[in-house]
């Protein structure tokens, strides 16, 4: 069974994710070396798509493809054709025309990553789609959970913040369900998705009771930019209920570990202390970003690809 | 680990059936030795001697020529893993690489580098190995050490210590172990 996109978890399944955790630790080795920087990828061509804001997924895809000798093409939206009408599909299949192997795409809608790869021949990768998922996001989060505890099955994690609009949640309960991880989802119930039965998850809106017992603690970022919608009454009484507060993490296990995906609201989800903290992974995960991120491309562009049968991949 | 170096051999595909034995353990173990005596007397002693086993099937060959070089000069050499995956060039055509990272914690520079892989083939791999060397330093002399020279170069590369040389169709696969050395092919699961 080819592995041609990582447009979700679903595309990798639990055997794809394995691989490319360990093919992770071989670029860990490179990104180590005196020139970090392998012939892997020469030839091959990524275009980048990003319909949205991004610093570090792109630029930790940029780093990735770069020392892995592919050549990239960038394209914003600011200065190119979409400003003068062009739709979605016309630029894709005008991108394409140029003979790129692989698309990195981020996009405001949920599901493009899908719709493109019925358009191009390229292998696409979701940096991002709507609030629906962000793949490589929970790639290397497992690779830092890994690279922590040696494992991740039948750890406890817990996933607190804004859910309902976190396109990192879903991939994240994706991916840890699929290596054996228990979830817990801490969020207000107007930040909880309108049905969680089919989750693979709890719920709960007492995020004190959660931290007791939790070996990770994954906080997401307060979408700043809903507040308008009122999802909570306050920010300050956000912070008090779901903060990440320095007395609270007090009260963690002696070996637990904080994670953030970034961008962080420091004083709203998170204390300003708290990424500072020799427990909190934040800047391992930043780092781990481009490592995993060229197990990715190279999983997809420098190997068959070809995963053992009974992987459980969806296609 | 089988050599299955020109024809890609996805894995879990197939299983190696071994048709003849070449070598014995004891056969294995003498080669070693051999090759060990040689490495010393080419470079007259083991200044500025550093070992590096491919992943994967060199990596036992080179650990055990770095005891045997101990045993006989009383000396300690480094010993590195070098996995060429990423210097191939049938990137594309491959199966998802089974080896471990490398491991190389010393500078190569103006060292002696013996590579040890357990079969020579194509030539293609120690033309990958060679590149990624490069990008770690620039060492004075580059050998080459492998148990089993089967023939059917597409390189212009040879082996400067050999444990047995050994004719082969280029169908046939060699695996190399320490207990033994064995021809044979690979069986498809189906069939």
């Amino acid at each position: 069974m080819k592995v041609k996109h990582v447009r979700g978890i679903s595309d990798l399944g639990k055997k794809g994710i394995q691989e490319i955790l360990s093919l992770s630790d071989h670029f860990l080795e490179v990104s180590s070396r005196r020139i970090p920087k392998v012939p892997a990828l020469r030839g091959k061509t990524i275009a980048w798509l990003f319909y949205e804001d991004s610093t570090r997924t792109r630029l930790s895809f940029e780093t990735a493809a770069k020392r892995l000798s592919a050549d990239t093409m960038n394209f914003s939206v600011s200065s190119s054709s979409v400003k003068k009408g062009e739709s979605l599909r016309d630029t894709v299949e005008t991108v394409s025309a140029m003979g790129v192997d692989a698309i990195v795409v981020r996009h405001g809608s949920s599901g493009v990553p899908w719709l493109l790869s019925r358009w191009t021949d390229a292998s696409i990768i979701n940096a991002g789609d709507g609030s629906h998922e962000h793949p490589t996001q929970s790639l290397l989060d497992c690779y830092t959970i890994q690279k922590q505890f040696g494992e991740i099955e039948g750890k406890k994690i817990v996933i607190a913040g804004d859910i309902k609009h976190s396109r990192v949640a879903r991939s994240n309960v994706a991916a840890f369900k699929a290596m054996g991880a228990e979830i817990v989802l801490v969020a207000p119930r107007t930040l909880l998705p309108v049905d969680t039965t089919s989750w693979p998850a709890e719920t709960s809106q007492d995020f004190d009771a959660s931290l007791r017992d939790a070996d990770v603690i994954y906080m997401l970022r307060m979408q700043l930019e809903r507040q308008k919608e009122t999802f909570v009454p306050s920010l300050r009484e956000y912070t008090n209920d779901f903060g990440l507060t320095l007395e609270r993490v007090k009260k963690l296990q002696k070996h637990s570990v904080i994670m953030h995906p970034g961008p962080m609201n420091r004083g709203v989800e998170i204390a300003s202390e708290v990424p500072e903290l020799e427990n909190a992974l934040v800047t391992n995960q930043v780092s781990n970003g481009v490592i995993v991120r060229m197990a990715v491309l190279y999983f997809l562009l420098g190997t068959s690809a070809d995963l053992p049968e009974g992987n459980g991949s969806n296609e | 680990m089988a050599d299955s170096e020109s024809t890609p051999t996805p894995r879990n595909r197939g299983v190696f059936v071994a048709r003849s034995e070449i070598m014995d353990s004891d056969g294995v173990r003498r080669a070693l030795w051999r090759m060990s005596h040689e490495i010393l007397e080419q470079n007259r002693g083991l200044s500025g001697i550093v070992l590096i086993g491919l992943e994967t099937g060199g990596v036992h060959l080179a650990r055990k020529l770095a005891v045997n070089l101990l045993e006989i000069e009383g000396q300690e050499i480094p010993v590195g893993t070098l996995d060429v995956a990423f210097y191939r060039d049938d990137i594309g055509m491959r199966p998802v690489i089974p080896g471990n990272p490398t491991d190389l914690p010393f500078d190569l520079t103006s060292q002696i580098v013996v590579l040890v892989d357990d079969v020579l083939f194509t030539g293609r791999t120690i033309r990958a190995a060679m590149d990624a060397i490069v990008d770690f330093g620039r060492p004075a002399a580059v050998q080459l050490a492998v148990m089993i020279d089967r023939g059917h170069r597409e390189l212009p590369i040879r082996p400067d210590y050999v444990g047995k040389n050994l004719p082969t169709r280029r169908d046939e696969l060699v695996d190399v172990q320490e207990t033994g050395v064995w021809l044979g092919h690979i069986e498809s699961k189906e069939s």
